[in-house]
């Protein structure tokens, strides 16, 4: 089983679709804090799921000046019919075609499913991993890792609180 | 998955919190929930029929996680229940939200009040000034905080229960904290 790059990595470059004619790179968020959500797949059939809970608390992550990308092998037609329907702030990049590919380079894939790893990464403003984390599939890790791992970056929130 | 690698409630229950049964019963049940989510709508029927088995061996914790995003009425009905609490009735308020999810616009949360006899003028004022939002705001980042991945999300004796929450596997994890303790 392949084994998620760890802290003190640099995170590998990619460019993956956001929209069907927008592309997003990694290094266009150079300078910032970067949260990379990989997730099963997008229709997950229970309400409140990782994807959803993360739009309820893109505010928190805001505080960081971090950016939050989710990543699945789902296509990018299917990812903007999932942002539609759940209402979704943030931007789903389809790890499509070659599919996988930048999952297998953060070590996240899953040969026998197809899929990703629920894994979370947070990359530091000069693009290093900061912290990873794999979630055992089938459990939606929620977002106190993903605060406490910006916490330590020792980037003061930038209202001091609420 | 070992025990210290489980999520576990950071915000431990206090006066501030609603609870149901003794504060030294064996167990402590906290739900993470949101009266508009259908899931959370299954489980309250189960907490209840938990609550009538486990009697005064449980003292259940019901904490606001409304989505907002994704339930237009949720972050209202928390409120609401909230604003019922204050005149004394948050349980009764919680019971009627979840009895009536599907009718939870402001102007069915202020026939529940009028039908648990609230003071409707002040539980109208307090909704309507958001007097309670940022009590629901606490109860929400201390679930995020903790680790609360979706709605509903249980907590027993702290530590975030992972498996289902059908009557038996929820009745069964409770019974063996109880047992747990002695």
């Amino acid at each position: 089983m392949a084994t998620a790059l760890a802290a003190g990595t640099p995170a590998p470059d990619f460019s993956l679709h956001a929209t069907p004619d927008q592309l997003v790179s990694l290094s266009d968020f150079k300078g910032q804090p970067v949260i990379l959500a990989f997730y099963p797949a997008d229709w997950s059939p229970v309400c409140g799921d990782q994807m959803a809970l993360y739009n309820e608390i893109l505010s928190e992550f805001q505080r960081f000046n971090a950016e939050l990308l989710g990543i699945s092998v789902d296509g990018s037609w299917c990812h903007l019919a999932f942002t539609h329907d759940r209402k979704l702030h943030f931007p789903l990049l389809a790890d499509f075609e070659p599919k996988g590919q930048v999952a297998r380079a953060y070590g996240v894939y899953r040969d026998h499913e197809g899929t990703t790893e629920r894994a979370l990464f947070v990359i530091d403003a000069g693009g290093v991993i900061r912290w990873s984390y794999v979630s055992p599939v089938g459990i939606n890790p929620g977002a106190d890792g993903i605060l406490r791992a910006l916490e330590a970056l020792g980037q003061e929130p930038r209202d001091g609180g609420r | 998955m070992a025990a210290d690698d489980r999520a576990q409630l950071t915000t431990k229950v206090s006066d501030r919190d609603h609870a149901e049964g003794a504060a030294d019963a064996p167990v402590t049940l906290v739900e993470y929930g949101d009266y508009e989510c259908p899931h959370c709508g299954r489980a309250y029927p189960i907490v209840k029929e938990i609550q009538e088995r486990l009697g005064n061996q449980l003292r259940f914790v019901f904490r606001n996680f409304p989505l907002a995003e994704l339930h237009p009425h949720a972050q209202h009905a928390a409120e609401a229940a909230e604003a019922a609490a204050a005149q004394g009735k948050f349980w009764q308020m919680h019971d009627a939200l979840f009895e009536h999810q599907r009718a939870l616009d402001d102007k069915h949360l202020i026939g529940l009040a009028r039908s648990l006899g609230l003071d409707e003028a002040r539980f109208t004022s307090e909704l309507e000034s958001h007097a309670h939002q940022r009590h629901v705001r606490d109860d929400f980042m201390s679930g995020v905080r903790s680790g609360v991945n979706g709605t509903p999300t249980f907590f027993i004796n702290g530590i975030r229960h992972d498996d289902s929450w059908d009557l038996e596997t929820l009745t069964d994890a409770l019974q063996a904290a109880i047992d747990t303790r002695g």
